[in-house]
């Protein structure tokens, strides 16, 4: 990561809902050493929609290619993942 | 440990990056080139290639690995330079066309869409190498493809220069002319101001003034779409809730401005300027400043109402973005340029919008008439005319204005013209046939108001 400071990432999935949702996307978190700190999920206008905040301070790849391997995980199972840093959220919505 | 926000929040933002093309439209690196004049002007161009190229060598890489931490899009990266009449104010050479092609080689080295700066500033007069740039403007554009090129031909403290205002038509005319094969391609690429701003990260009139640092980044965000959607969703808010909503909504794109620019400044090591607050339309389906117009209410964007819709869509832009933002600059209003925005374009097509609208919505918000295509027999006493008029509005009212008007060779009202990308296309409108020739003809200077003497 070239921002110091936090190394918290958002992970966001959308898309219909189906078996298995969770546990690949944590697979591909988990095979890359990148920590999930929480996970929230609800049904919205029948839209699976989960966000993950992810530390990816230990991760073994860097953050481009994390998020390719999201990306091409979500065109797999059929769902558009993206994953942001943290401080677009924060920066957004707090002074 | 969890991060303080909402899950509401968070798909706020994505519904605006994916849904509602908020976007950042351009970080602009301004750098100062007056340490690059010189006598001869081949050595001039050759320290302007070697000085753009070495402080902008990182500005895309940068732009892109931001735009991917933090999955913003980053629509432009530009770069702009001091006015070059004062550059090569020094050269011994009647014309600056070589530092203009150098210009655009340093551009393309860098991967930059557009470089500004190929500019004078002659709003009280003209000095020998203002003269020398002016006249290289029309094969400067023709000759080169990202260089873009602004003339500032009146200030409220100085008055209109209407020699300049003259010569200036003549300039967009023969611009027009060169670029024939490409419908008039450079006058797209040319703006005439008043009170132009100095730190304006937007192209085509964006240059590097004299007042600034040695290097710095301004940002300008984009959010008609995001902002549509506010409007859209309260159909029936009195203008007061209404224009609360958009100063929430004005608030979050601008912080993502503030964001994105400071983040860029720290990784380039470069000082932070100022974001742009401007609402900024692309052609692309509801990225359109007419479209929330419409939104508001109107049947069709030009019609009665249209001036009061956008000085309360531009105000309360204003007020959200100046809370977000450590700096605020530039034009900082919305923009309504005919042949970017696909809402103003269908207006014009209806018969609801026309020239004479146009420049009364040119009071109340940036910048001017812009990306306005006429027919290409339009002389250029008109458009010296045309031009005198937006200057005396930025006069009287204290504000920025200008110029972007493509008179394209050989087309007539109704027809199309296609420039294509973020230029977008646009319909050929009518201009008055009654002649200004005599009224230009006058020359000398228009007197600064009254209330220019504020000290």
């Amino acid at each position: 990561m070239q921002s110091k400071g936090s190394s918290r990432i958002v992970v966001t999935v959308v898309g219909k809902d189906k078996v298995g949702i969770i546990a690949s996307v944590a697979n591909v978190l988990a095979d890359l050493n990148a920590n999930i700190l929480d996970i929230s999920q609800t049904i919205l206008q029948e839209f699976f929609t989960m966000i993950m905040i992810v530390d990816i301070a230990n991760c073994t790849v860097d953050f481009s290619t994390l998020k390719e391997k999201l990306e091409e995980k979500g065109q797999e199972i059929g769902v558009k993942i993206s994953a942001q840093h943290e401080d677009v959220f924060q920066f957004m919505h707090r002074i | 440990m969890p991060i303080s926000i909402t899950t509401e929040e968070i798909l706020e933002t994505i519904r605006m990056v994916e849904a509602e093309n908020l976007d950042i439209r351009t970080i602009t690196m301004g750098i100062s080139l007056r340490d690059c004049s010189h006598p001869d002007i081949k050595v001039t161009s050759q320290k302007i290639y070697d000085k753009v190229t070495r402080k902008a060598e990182n500005l895309v890489k940068v732009g892109q690995s931001i735009e991917g931490e933090y999955g913003i899009p980053i629509i432009n990266k530009r770069i702009s330079v001091t006015p070059i009449s004062i550059v090569a104010e020094a050269c011994e050479s009647d014309n600056y066309l070589e530092i203009a092609l150098s210009l655009d080689k340093a551009a393309r080295e860098v991967g930059v869409n557009f470089i500004g700066g190929f500019s004078a500033l002659v709003h009280k007069g003209m000095t020998k190498g203002d003269e020398k740039l002016i006249y290289s403007i029309p094969y400067s554009l023709a000759q080169t493809e990202r260089v873009c090129s602004s003339v500032n031909v009146a200030t409220t403290k100085a008055g209109i220069n209407m020699d300049a205002v003259k010569i200036m038509g003549e300039i967009i005319k023969e611009t027009a002319e060169l670029t024939r094969k490409q419908d008039g391609l450079g006058c797209a690429k040319l703006v005439i101001f008043c009170n132009v701003p100095e730190d304006n990260p937007f192209m085509a009139g964006a240059f590097h003034g004299v007042g600034e640092p040695e290097a710095v980044i301004n940002v300008g965000v984009s959010g008609p779409g995001v902002v549509l959607n506010v409007v859209k969703k309260n159909p029936d808010s009195t203008f007061g809730v209404l224009a609360s909503k958009i100063k929430q909504t004005a608030f979050k794109i601008t912080r993502m401005g503030e964001l994105v620019g400071k983040e860029a400044a720290k990784r380039l090591g470069i000082p932070f300027g100022i974001v742009d607050l401007s609402l900024a339309p692309t052609p692309a389906i509801g990225d359109s400043v007419a479209d929330i117009l419409e939104a508001m209410g109107l049947e069709k964007c030009g019609t009665h109402g249209t001036t009061a819709a956008l000085a309360m869509l531009n105000d309360a832009v204003k007020k959200g973005g100046a809370m977000a933002s450590s700096y605020v600059g530039g034009l900082s209003g919305a923009f309504i340029p005919v042949s970017e925005d696909a809402g103003m374009i269908r207006a014009v097509e209806a018969g609801a919008l026309d020239i004479n609208k146009l420049e009364a919505m040119t009071c109340v918000c940036s910048v001017g008439l812009d990306m306005i295509a006429v027919p290409g027999d339009t002389s250029a006493a008109t458009i010296s005319a045309i031009i005198a008029d937006e200057a005396a509005i930025g006069m009287i009212n204290k504000k920025t204005t200008a110029v972007r008007i493509i008179p394209v060779p050989g087309k007539k009202v109704g027809e199309m013209v296609v420039f294509g990308g973020l230029l977008g296309q646009a319909p050929i409108m009518p201009v008055n046939q009654f002649s200004s020739d005599k009224f230009i003809k006058r020359g000398g200077r228009i007197p600064a108001p009254i209330h220019a003497l504020n000290n």
